[in-house]
């Protein structure tokens, strides 16, 4: 079968741009075809992932983002989910159509208003909307049913903030740069009780892209090709009253991707994970659906120094979405981030152990309607 | 701090008028009438409330309207002390999902009827398992407010 690589990566700082949408999409472009030796009429097409009228205030925002991806006189689609957009642009290699092909995201979250109005509208306007259903809302009581039901305590779930903000520190291109403590964390106001301020992802700029090609080009183009090697998604109801919160999709997305990578022992063959975790303790519940380690154990496992920088398995080395949430962007930088520790490129938050086979995963919805999880290999 | 560049603000106000169908109207109605209404799936004999038209499990029409308690028991909850745009109401509030007797779902709404700024009020009739009744709005406009909030019942 044909097989899809990561040749290159480039992305933004996850601060506040001073550029305009258009510009800062530009940038990030340039510097990815700059990076490959491209020209832009050289790139087969062009899948992006942005998000329209609450992430932008635009309709159709493909549209307005087309020119500063290079899209000009290519096919082209969109998907909001940037994991999806990830997965198509894969998807156009594999059909043996393109040999490469551009995946961007973008978004300037400076720019739109707070997550939590803009989440409001997840819901529909008669049910959930008019009893101020919001993602956080839903992540809040997805959490105390973690706390009650496993006997997890909200100070191992505060520690995934404390390590991620920890490694943050390390990435040039985080935009919550701050040193925290456990106690910072616990002592930070209970905004969504019992979710702590801290323990809530922030708002970020955030442009990212990844160059994908077919294996002869891959050769070509880069030495070091990040290979994908599993993938797999899978979707839940959508009114959170109809699931168990804590029994959702991820087991199966996971599965999926495991199976078509080859791997039986998730927590052994994975050396790096980049875990979208918009909410502290969804690290620890979506670490238990991965297989890292088993139901109820998160809290022990993070005890355990298994998903530090330095442990066994290192989770969100880049500092992850606590640190930067580039919303609808969010998924491709996971993605991004996994290649770069494969090709040792992450810089001063490059894991200490070898990278062979990383994990990436995205989520979006309430308390995690809907996953995807990546497989990329050496 | 003043920024280098010019930023400009830009509002969008925009009207949508949302078909509720058949289903959904029955039960908004039903509230207005203070009853909750929910309906069953034939396959898998699962009760939603909301009504829905058809089951998402088994993907089949529901076809019995059942009429499930205003009461039921909370199955998680959480107090809301974030300010932010649009907010439905001024906060503290709690949004629960309550599991109503008669259903096999949750259903979301605000619990309320004591003051949410007394810990120890708070700890004794926030829990998880504790049962809440429904507090009918006396003004109904046949939509989810008429249901104002649900109130812990001792
Ligand atoms: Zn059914």
């Amino acid at each position: 079968m044909q097989r899809v690589a990561i040749t290159h990566v480039a992305q933004s700082s996850g601060m506040e741009s001073k550029e305009s949408l258009m510009d800062f999409t530009y940038r990030v472009n340039k510097e990815i075809l700059d990076k490959a030796g491209l020209k832009r009429r050289e790139v087969g097409c062009i899948v992006a992932g942005s998000a329209d009228i609450f992430h932008s205030g635009l309709s159709c925002a493909n549209a307005f983002d087309w020119d500063g991806i290079g899209a000009f006189l290519k096919e082209g689609s969109r998907a909001e989910e940037s994991a999806f957009s990830f997965i198509y642009g894969c998807m156009r290699i594999l059909s043996g159509r393109y040999e490469t092909v551009l995946v961007t995201a973008l978004v300037k979250g400076s720019e739109n208003p707070d997550n939590d109005p803009i989440t409001s509208f997840y819901g529909d306007p008669f049910y959930l909307r008019p009893v101020g259903v919001n993602e956080s809302v839903v992540a809040a009581m997805q959490m105390r049913q973690y706390l009650e039901r496993y006997g997890v305590t909200e100070e191992q779930c505060a520690k995934v903030a404390v390590k991620n903000l920890g490694n943050a520190l390390f990435n040039p291109y985080a935009d919550r740069k701050r040193r925290v403590s456990l106690e910072d964390v616990m002592a930070s106001e209970r905004v969504y009780d019992p979710l702590k301020a801290l323990e809530c992802a922030p708002k970020s700029d955030g442009v990212v892209a990844v160059l994908l090609a077919s294996e002869e080009r891959a050769k070509t183009l880069s030495k070091k090709p990040v290979w994908l090697s599993g993938y797999g998604c899978s979707m839940d109801h959508f009114h959170p009253g109809d699931r168990d919160l804590l029994k959702g999709q991820l087991p199966a997305a996971a599965q999926r991707a495991y199976k078509m990578a080859g791997i039986d022992d998730p927590g052994k063959q994975i050396d790096v994970a980049e875990v979208c975790e918009p909410y502290a303790f969804q690290e620890l519940l979506w670490c238990e659906h991965l297989g890292f380690c088993g139901e109820g154990q998160g809290g022990r496992w993070i005890d355990s120094g298994m998903p530090l920088m330095d442990g066994a398995l290192p989770v969100n080395p880049s500092g992850g979405v606590l640190a930067t949430n580039p919303y609808p962007a969010r998924g491709l930088y996971r993605i991004a981030e996994a290649a770069l520790q494969i090709k040792e490129e992450a810089g001063e938050h490059q894991v200490g152990k070898k990278v062979r086979t990383a994990l990436a995963h995205s989520t979006h919805g309430f308390g995690g309607q809907c996953h995807s999880v990546v497989i990329l290999s050496a | 701090m003043a920024k280098e560049y010019r930023t400009m603000r830009n509002d969008v106000t925009l009207p949508y008028q949302w078909a509720l169908g058949k289903t959904w109207s029955r039960f908004f109605d039903g509230l207005k009438d203070g009853r909750i209404q929910g309906t069953k799936c034939a396959g898998c004999g699962r009760v939603y409330v909301p009504a829905r038209s058809f089951c998402p499990v088994c993907f089949t029409d529901t076809t019995q309207w059942v009429d499930v308690k205003p009461e039921g028991k909370i199955l998680t909850w959480t107090l809301v002390r974030e300010k932010y745009l649009g907010q439905v109401q001024e906060p503290p509030y709690v949004v629960a999902l309550i599991q109503l007797d008669g259903s096999d779902c949750g259903f979301s709404h605000f619990i309320g009827g004591f003051d949410l700024s007394d810990a120890g009020q708070l700890k004794r009739k926030l829990k998880t398992g504790a049962k809440v009744k429904a507090v009918w709005s006396p003004v109904r406009n046949a939509d989810i407010r008429d249901i104002t909030c649900f109130v812990p019942v001792e």
